[in-house]
């Protein structure tokens, strides 16, 4: 926790992007969360990724609930539109926003109590519906605003800092999420920024519901020997399926790699995600092998990273329900207001 | 590469930029601080300590440490440490009770010093308080030397050589032989004295070699003789009309005093190109403020006069030339020569090194340029007993290089006095003290200010311009010198890193708002440089390396633009970072075990 604010200046040499933003224009205020959060990270590797795609702040939407993980929207993308909802709310919120408007870029950022506890039915809905946004849980496995109980995501046999211990079966967020049919699942780990910037980068660029577990060790309560979201202990069992390389539409491809060695899925948008495989028998386009990954890989006892599932073609909300492309508060009143043939249409084919 | 040794006195000093290009080593952020809080005595003592003439040099000093200042590489420019400096010195009060006691018991060691500039009077200031009897020759009636006799009145008042010489001078220990100068260093050995020091300054200005020049002799004048006698009072006036030659800070001086005596059209020409002028940028600009052409590109070829009565001079047109090595040649291009009209001619070419007094069998060997072959660290001579310092050492220079000689020679002498080998240089003390005070405090203000460099306040030029002893700076007051002082970076509270406690959690990294710290597999230094969160093209500055972290990566801290800011060490969760106050000071003459001070 810093009293002072980040000194404004900056590296001499710092670039800007296609805007003509700096990566620092992208910040927000300064972190109030524990020295060392796991979630600061994420929030940089955020900021990171919003500068790399040259996203303009003002036109994303961050929405979060309640918790550490919740706070953050604060500490990233302050010219940003926000809002923090109640409790496990956050779901419902970002689905009515879409809806209103579908021309903003959305990012729901939840904790795992506010999404696997309280609002674990507005999570799975989210994703069921396809609402396009990017869905990133900070995955610390612990309640850190009330002193460290295990949360719903604590491993089975996972030890708390005053030395209980874990019965319960733990949520696997990103297994559920591959279930529920959300189209872009992927995991990581907030010590390994090389890993979640792309990610996050092609989770924003994907036009569906994309659902990111970022595991963000919880320094003040859940980062000791006997924790299974500590920094050694993920990053003893960290096992990527990939490492994947974000190519936007109009960026030349260059590197060759031999066959066999990359997998290339082309996103609706025309970008690239290019995987360098280090799991050779998974398929990230295929769902029942991404859910087999995960399976396997926790009976092995690791945590499964990277890219474990995308849907090249995904479809959203907005298709399913056949809605006017033009958001809410753009409409006049003539498209507010049809009329009564308009209204006598509606009538009539209800008879 | 290899982890940095931060034992090393070394490796810290060099991240105080000011400090490690200040020749004398000034702590400079140790007293901005204390400037900062209103300690202008305790700052005026820091600076006493390691450059000698704290009001002398915060008026004159030619500062390689603003220069150097790490504030300049983050924003547009240094943080005005010179002129911070002259605020201690204005407010510091009486300070005379913090002046170091000088024994009644003398050790019985006789000290000569040849000169009364500021080299010579460092090494009284350093050895006078361990019991040395030192005797300060000089042919001038006061002492100070290049000090008093040729910078002008406008940029340093009298009052301020006398108070910073008296400190020296008047408070026992020293023997003061005025108005007596040194004609054989032979004589002067056969007196017994147990160490020599020449700080007998560059004294002969360089002549002008054109037809003309001794037919018209009474109107052109050599620029530092000149500038003594109007600092003395005998000059008081000068021609309507003033060409100035040479592109030095003597030429600067020379230009705007003549602007003060009478001088309409004051001009000054240089052989050189403007920006390869000798004289400091703000000199140059001070200059031209007060309506004084610089001229570039023209070589002197004849001096013009009616029976003796100088009416102007001709100049050859030249250009540049540079070989395949980049040594420079100016080759006439062709055109016509130029001609200027003036009354007086003062000439400020450069100087040169004369000693007329030292026998050339005395034991001082010289070079072929007519310098002593000197040690460079010891500043002794090819005889042991005479030393070297400021100007006669190794040409002009400048006042802080002079102290800085001082200081060196007087390690020598000391030294040798102890029958020790004067080769073998003592160590500098360092200190290296933590300023955590709680979770987000610290012992300095880590607050970083964003206001753009206080201008210092001048006097009117229309009032300047009418009394060549009015002082031009009036020197920042105590508010506007509070919120210079908080642009100070305090670049010696140092990142201090220890791997063992790291747990790579990033938020270093994240946090730091110049992109200075990268987690990262090591490499060689030239490669690794390139993959850090910000490349790291500034080779000058060193990175800061460390391994034996778990994942077997390597940290490292670019030191170029770090703003020493502890938020790295705020946000750190292990304490693995530490803001770290690093205290250099170079060494001096310590007391004898059997001398109690």
């Amino acid at each position: 926790m810093s009293y002072l604010p980040k000194p404004k200046l900056h590296h001499p040499k710092l670039p800007t992007n296609a805007i003509g933003l700096t990566r620092r224009d992208y910040e927000g205020a300064i972190s109030t969360l524990c020295a060392g959060c796991g979630h600061d990270s994420i929030s940089a590797a955020i900021i990171q990724a919003c500068f790399n795609l040259s996203l303009p702040p003002h036109r994303i939407a961050k929405l979060s609930g309640i918790g550490c993980s919740s706070k953050t929207p604060t500490y990233f993308l302050g010219a940003a539109h926000g809002f923090n909802s109640v409790h496990g709310r956050m779901p419902s919120v970002l689905t009515g926003a879409y809806l209103a408007n579908r021309e903003l870029i959305y990012l729901g950022v939840s904790g795992d109590g506010d999404s696997a506890s309280i609002g674990f039915g507005q999570f799975a809905h989210s994703i069921r519906r396809g609402v396009n946004m990017t869905y990133i849980v900070e995955n610390n496995g612990v309640y850190g605003l009330t002193k460290g109980q295990f949360s719903a995501t604590s491993d089975l046999g996972s030890v708390a800092k005053k030395g209980a211990v874990n019965t319960d079966q733990p949520i696997d967020l990103a297994a559920i999420a591959v279930q529920l049919g959300a189209t872009f699942v992927a995991r990581s780990f907030s010590g390994d920024k090389e890993q979640l910037v792309p990610l996050i980068e092609a989770a924003l660029l994907h036009e569906g519901a994309a659902f990111l577990d970022v595991i963000s060790p919880c320094v003040a309560f859940n980062n000791h020997p006997g924790s299974t979201k500590s920094y050694d202990y993920v990053r003893e069992h960290n096992d990527a399926l990939n490492r994947l390389d974000v190519m936007l539409p109009r960026q030349e491809i260059t590197a060759s790699y031999a066959p066999g060695e990359v997998t290339e899925v082309t996103q609706h948008d025309g970008s690239v995600l290019r995987l360098r495989k280090l799991h050779a028998d998974h398929d990230p386009t295929d769902r029942a092998s991404a859910m087999h990954q995960i399976m396997e890989r926790k009976a092995a006892g690791e945590i499964l990273t990277g890219l474990i599932y995308v849907d090249p073609n995904p479809t959203a909300l907005h298709e399913h329900l056949g809605t006017i492309p033009a958001p809410l508060n753009a409409l006049g009143d003539a498209e507010l207001c049809p009329g009564v043939e308009a209204l006598d249409r509606i009538n009539a084919s209800l008879r | 590469m290899k982890p940095t040794d931060i034992a090393s006195p070394e490796y810290f000093h060099k991240v105080v930029d000011c400090q490690w290009a200040c020749p004398a080593h000034t702590p400079v952020p140790e007293y901005i601080r204390m400037i900062a809080a209103g300690r202008y005595a305790d700052a005026y003592m820091v600076n006493w300590h390691s450059n000698v003439f704290p009001g002398i040099l915060g008026r004159t000093c030619d500062r390689p440490c603003e220069p150097a200042c790490r504030r300049g590489r983050v924003e547009e420019e240094p943080v005005a440490i010179c002129r911070l400096k002259r605020v201690a010195a204005d407010n510091k009060g009486d300070v005379s009770g913090r002046m170091p006691v000088i024994p009644e018991a003398r050790n019985g060691r006789r000290i000569a010093c040849v000169g009364a500039g500021p080299a010579s009077l460092t090494v009284a200031r350093d050895l006078a308080p361990l019991g040395y009897e030192i005797h300060i020759f000089d042919g001038e009636a006061k002492a100070g030397g290049f000090i008093r006799q040729q910078i002008p009145r406008f940029r340093l008042p009298e009052e301020v050589i006398d108070e910073e010489c008296g400190y020296i001078l008047d408070r026992g220990g020293v023997v003061s032989h005025m108005n007596r100068r040194v004609d054989s260093l032979k004589a002067l050995l056969a007196e017994g004295y147990d160490a020599v020091f020449v700080g007998s300054g560059a004294p002969r200005g360089r002549e002008l070699d054109v037809p003309g020049r001794k037919e018209a002799a009474a109107n052109i004048h050599l620029g530092i003789d000149w500038l003594a006698s109007v600092s003395f009072g005998h000059v008081s006036s000068v021609g309507r009309r003033v060409i100035v030659l040479g592109g030095g800070n003597t030429a600067m001086d020379c230009c705007r005093s003549a602007r003060r005596l009478g001088g309409e059209e004051v001009k000054v020409v240089v052989r050189s190109g403007f920006e390869e002028m000798k004289a400091s940028p703000w000199e140059k600009e001070d200059a031209m403020n007060e309506g004084i052409p610089i001229l570039n590109f023209l070589v002197p070829k004849q001096v013009l006069h009616d029976n003796g009565r100088l009416t102007g001079m001709v100049f050859e047109k030249v250009a540049a030339q540079y070989d395949d090595k980049g040594r420079r040649s100016l080759l006439p291009t062709g055109e016509p020569d130029v001609t200027i009209d003036c009354d007086t001619v003062l000439v400020a070419i450069g100087q040169e090194n004369a000693f007329p007094w030292i026998e050339r069998d005395a034991g001082v060997e010289f070079d072929r340029w007519g310098l002593p072959k000197l040690d460079e660290a010891s500043l002794q001579s090819t005889h042991p007993q005479v030393f070297f310092g400021g100007d006669a050492a190794f040409g002009p220079k400048n006042i802080i290089w002079a102290v800085a000689h001082g200081h060196q020679a007087a390690v020598s002498i000391d030294l040798l006095c102890k029958g020790e080998d004067v080769t073998r240089r003592p160590p500098p003390e360092t200190h290296l003290a933590s300023q955590k005070m709680g979770i987000h405090e610290w012992a300095y203000d880590n607050e970083v200010s964003l206001d753009l460099r206080f201008k210092v306040p001048h006097l009117p030029a229309d009032k300047a311009l009418r009394d060549i002893a009015a002082e031009v700076e009036l020197g920042f007051d105590r508010e506007m010198a509070y919120h210079e002082t908080q642009r100070c970076l305090n670049c010696d509270v140092q990142t201090v890193f220890t791997a063992k406690l790291c747990i790579e959690c990033d938020a270093c990294v994240d946090i730091c708002p110049t992109d200075c710290i990268t987690f990262t597999e090591n490499g060689e230094e030239e490669e690794l440089r390139t993959r850090l969160k910000a490349p790291a093209v500034n080779t000058y500055q060193d990175l800061y390396v460390q391994d034996g972290l778990k994942t077997g990566r390597v940290m490292v801290k670019d030191e170029d633009v770090c703003l020493h800011c502890g938020m790295c060490a705020e946000r750190c969760p292990t304490g693995a970072w530490d803001m770290q106050k690093f205290l250099l000071e170079t060494a001096k003459p310590k007391a004898h075990a059997c001398h109690s001070r």
